[in-house]
């Protein structure tokens, strides 16, 4: 009850008008930097720090909330339309999202995204208020072992990507991996892979290559066909609104997602990437029709996007209640918090309860606020696809570039763009599924350091990822996952084969007894 | 039809123009000394400490009048290195300084940088911080003296997180390693993005011992999840009770300072210009003040001690990452 009067309290700040206001300033600018390529919250909210130095925190602090939480519904709106992922939390939207913009259902995938947005910023928001401290202990339960079993099941997402031809997936995959391995490795300082070029001892980063692959690939190879083949015409079909079958296929990803999402935001090395793969994985294990996936699947845009808005909450969970920053964004809001002079850890809630509690009180409004601002903009949005094929793609280009360039002001990474970009053309041509690729290239490092960690604490004993409770459980559902279908699918090609020789004995039977007749 | 100045004409404006100026000089004083047009490089990622010392750099220059037309630009990568190397070969028409650390010297021999620190002019240290080596509070290792005795009796068994590999933290746990006459290489170091990721296993008991900015670890100092068991400053820090490296018998003194550097191309003019600047930065309240929130300590020298210094500091680390055996 004490947590619904401080909430109650934390309503009555973030409602007043001035407040509000910096709320609806936070929304859009928010939108806007989610939309716009390589500008991301982080970067916004260190920008804008010196500027707010004058106002007072619990405004301040209402805004910087409604930036991120803004950017993270702006980010897929790219991702959807442009098949240009604005951050790595909305590359797996890319895949479906897009598939569903070219055919004429983007108004479609892009509402569903911005309610499962509203749906599960919701949500998590209420389990932010609630069960935070919970949540963090339990957060902490997770070393390296237990990351790395994590891993480990989110990589099982690559099943469901495969395409059709386990050999061109895996290779998809293990490129991915390599790419991975480029830069520093960061448990002995020395250089892998990087060839003497300084700029790719920081590794190759997964947007850049999200963005050539999706992108510039998919730009090039339509180009190289635009000649031969008639466009596919992608504008908008039919209605722009979600219709009954789409809601009804798109709530349970929205809660599933959620339910994905905030737990694994709230890990200290969790992040908004695993969450969306297994959203992803856990959608198509589950679907009635999975063979849509890959082809514009409603509930492999609701479910990941969910997803993605909840793991941002689930990062504020350890900020607001340990001081422990899980993301860049979380890292500059703890620098912003210093600023005021604010002790940012266990006892802010006991010390501020005003800014704590109207800064969770405007998350609310602000995802509010978020679906009021986003679901008209779904109309503009979709107009986009109106323009002519060869502009629109031109344009793609120079926003794929720009947004490359302007990550890390990196002149290196517009050629790793363009080389990405190449390859991904190439895999289109030879009929090689991309996303295996991103998925290798996000996992395969993070997965490789806390292996590693895990084994230099144990001292070289391997056991440690099955005699940790967790990282047991969470390795066994993995195997689980990939063996699973496989069983099924054996019994049922066994079940299938069964049927036939029943079928083949009937008809002998009766092939038999025909001329008897 | 072009009318061309008259010589009369042109020796008015001079003239007119150098009383101006001269009134200028009279009225405004010391805000002909402004810098213009400065910018500023943080080669690290916003939010970091280089990037956030960088941004009060430039908020405290505009406040304070010292300079006009400030830029950020943050070029990350590599622990300072790329940043480095494009401020050694820019060519700008304006000032340029570059924000930098200790990390920066690790990371240049550890990259095997093509640049280093020779080719570019020390402007000023600026700020400090202390290392703290913290154990949660339930870990049975109740102090340093607990920890040593571990250590010497098996070095493998206590895991030491840090920051990333060859950084700050890393250099420490060699050089007291090397000081209680463990091999340095036989540290067990794990290596961590720092930040949160350092701080949950601290706070999970997933690696034996925690090392990072006393300040970062502060708030749960406070909440009693975490402590100290000791710190590498020459004093206890005031305020807290946590022993010294000194006073536990290692006699090491260590701070991950921060600085910043002018290019070595810039005129002895302009050098001396930014000097001015920095001195008149770190003399104001304004500085003190944010000082006084970030916990950062001051650690100000001025560019020839600073110079001195760092060569020093040089040695001392490129000795320490070779006994490590990051660097042959």
């Amino acid at each position: 009850m004490d947590t619904l009067a401080a909430l109650g309290h934390g309503f009555l700040v973030a409602l007043t008008p001035y407040n509000l206001l910096w709320s609806a300033i936070g929304v859009t600018v928010g939108t806007a930097v989610g939309v716009l390529p390589g500008i991301g919250p982080a970067l916004t909210v260190a920008l804008l720090l010196p500027v707010t130095y004058h106002l007072e925190p619990t405004s301040a602090f209402i805004m910087f909330a409604g930036i991120y939480y803004g950017a993270m519904y702006g980010g897929s709106t790219t991702s959807i339309l442009l098949n240009a992922p604005g951050e790595s939390g909305s590359i797996v939207t890319a895949i479906d999202g897009h598939a569903m913009a070219r055919q004429g259902r983007g108004a479609q995938a892009l509402a569903t995204a911005a309610i499962g947005s509203f749906v599960a910023g919701t949500i998590a928001t209420v389990a932010l208020t609630f069960v935070a401290p919970l949540m963090v202990k339990m957060a902490l339960l997770f070393g390296p072992a237990e990351y790395f079993a994590l891993m480990v099941l989110a990589l099982t997402t690559v099943t469901a990507v495969l395409g059709d031809s386990l050999a061109r997936g895996l290779g998809s995959l293990f490129l991915g991996l390599a790419l991975g391995l480029v830069g520093i490795d960061m448990q002995t300082g020395q250089a892998r892979l990087a060839f003497g070029v300084p700029e790719l001892l920081d590794g190759i980063d997964t947007v850049v290559v999200a963005v050539g692959l999706f992108a510039v690939g998919e730009t090039l190879y339509v180009a190289s066909r635009f000649r031969f083949e008639t466009e596919e015409i992608y504008a908008l079909k039919g209605s722009k609104w979600m219709s009954r079958e789409d809601w009804s296929r798109s709530w349970k990803p929205w809660l599933r997602g959620t339910l994905l999402g905030f737990p694994i935001g709230a890990l200290p090395a969790g992040g908004s990437e695993i969450p969306t793969f297994l959203s992803y994985l856990v959608e198509k294990r589950l679907a009635k029709r999975p063979e849509e996936f890959g082809h514009g699947a409603i509930e492999a845009v609701a479910g990941p996007e969910a997803a993605n808005n909840a793991s941002a909450a689930g990062v504020l969970a350890p900020l607001l209640s340990l001081g422990l920053p899980t993301s860049a964004t979380a890292a500059i809001m703890l620098a912003a918090f210093q600023q005021y002079g604010l002790q940012p850890g266990p006892t802010l809630f006991d010390s501020n309860p005003e800014l704590v509690w109207g800064m969770i009180a405007s998350l609310y409004i602000g995802n509010v606020l978020l679906l009021l601002l986003n679901l008209p903009l779904v109309g503009l949005w979709v107009k986009l696809l109106l323009i002519p094929r060869p502009w629109l793609y031109a344009g793609i280009l120079v926003f794929s570039t720009l947004g490359a360039y302007t990550l890390n002001n990196n002149v290196v990474d517009l050629v790793i763009l363009w080389v990405i970009g190449l390859v991904g053309f190439g895999m289109r041509v030879l009929n090689v599924p991309v996303a295996p690729c991103v998925v290798g290239l996000i996992l395969g490092p993070l997965a490789e350091q806390q292996f590693r960690r895990a084994l230099a604490i144990s001292q070289g004993d391997a056991s440690v990822f099955v005699t940790h409770p967790i990282s047991a459980a969470l390795l066994a559902v993995a195997v689980l996952l990939v063996a699973g279908p496989m069983v099924l699918r054996h019994r049922q090609r066994m079940a299938e084969k069964a049927a036939e020789k029943a079928a083949a004995n009937k008809a002998a039977g009766r092939s038999g007894t025909t001329p008897a007749l | 039809m072009r009318v061309q100045p008259s010589g009369f004409r042109s020796n008015l404006l001079k003239a007119s123009l150098a009383v101006l100026l001269a009134a200028g000089a009279v009225v405004a004083g010391p805000a002909l000394a402004e810098v213009k047009g400065l910018e500023i490089i943080a080669p690290a990622s916003p939010g970091g400490g280089w990037d956030q010392h960088a941004r009060t750099l430039q908020q405290v220059l505009q406040n304070q009048k010292l300079a006009s037309g400030i830029q950020v630009a943050n070029i990350p990568g590599a622990g300072g290195t790329i940043g480095l190397a494009q401020f050694v070969t820019a060519k700008k028409r304006t000032p340029v300084v570059l924000v930098g650390g200790q990390i920066m010297l690790g990371a240049i021999v550890t990259n095997k940088s093509a640049v280093t620190l020779d080719q570019v002019a020390p402007l000023a240290r600026l700020t400090g911080e202390y290392t703290a080596i913290v154990v949660p509070t339930d870990s049975p290792i109740r102090s340093f003296g607990d920890l040593l005795q571990k250590f010497k009796a098996d070095p493998g068994s206590v895991s030491w997180g840090g920051g990333s590999a060859g950084g700050s933290d890393q250099i420490l746990a060699g050089l007291i390693a090397k000081a209680v006459g463990v091999d340095p290489a036989k540290v067990n170091y794990v290596a961590t993005a720092g930040g949160g990721e350092l701080l949950a296993s601290a706070l999970g008991g997933h690696v034996t011992l925690g090392m990072g900015g006393y300040n970062e670890f502060a708030p749960q100092f406070q909440a009693g999840k975490l402590r100290a068991i000791a710190v590498s400053s020459p004093q206890r820090l005031p305020g807290t009770d946590t022993p010294t490296l000194k006073e536990q018998g290692v006699d090491l003194e260590f701070v991950n300072w921060r600085g910043v550097f002018a290019q070595a191309s810039a005129k002895p003019a302009e050098r001396k210009e930014l000097e001015e600047a920095v001195a008149k930065v770190v003399a104001s309240d304004e500085w003190k003040e944010i000082l006084k929130q970030r916990g950062w300590i001051d650690q100000y020298q001025p560019a020839d001690q600073f110079g001195a210094f760092l060569k020093e500091e040089r040695s001392r680390i490129e000795g320490t990452l070779k006994e490590i055996g990051l660097v042959q």
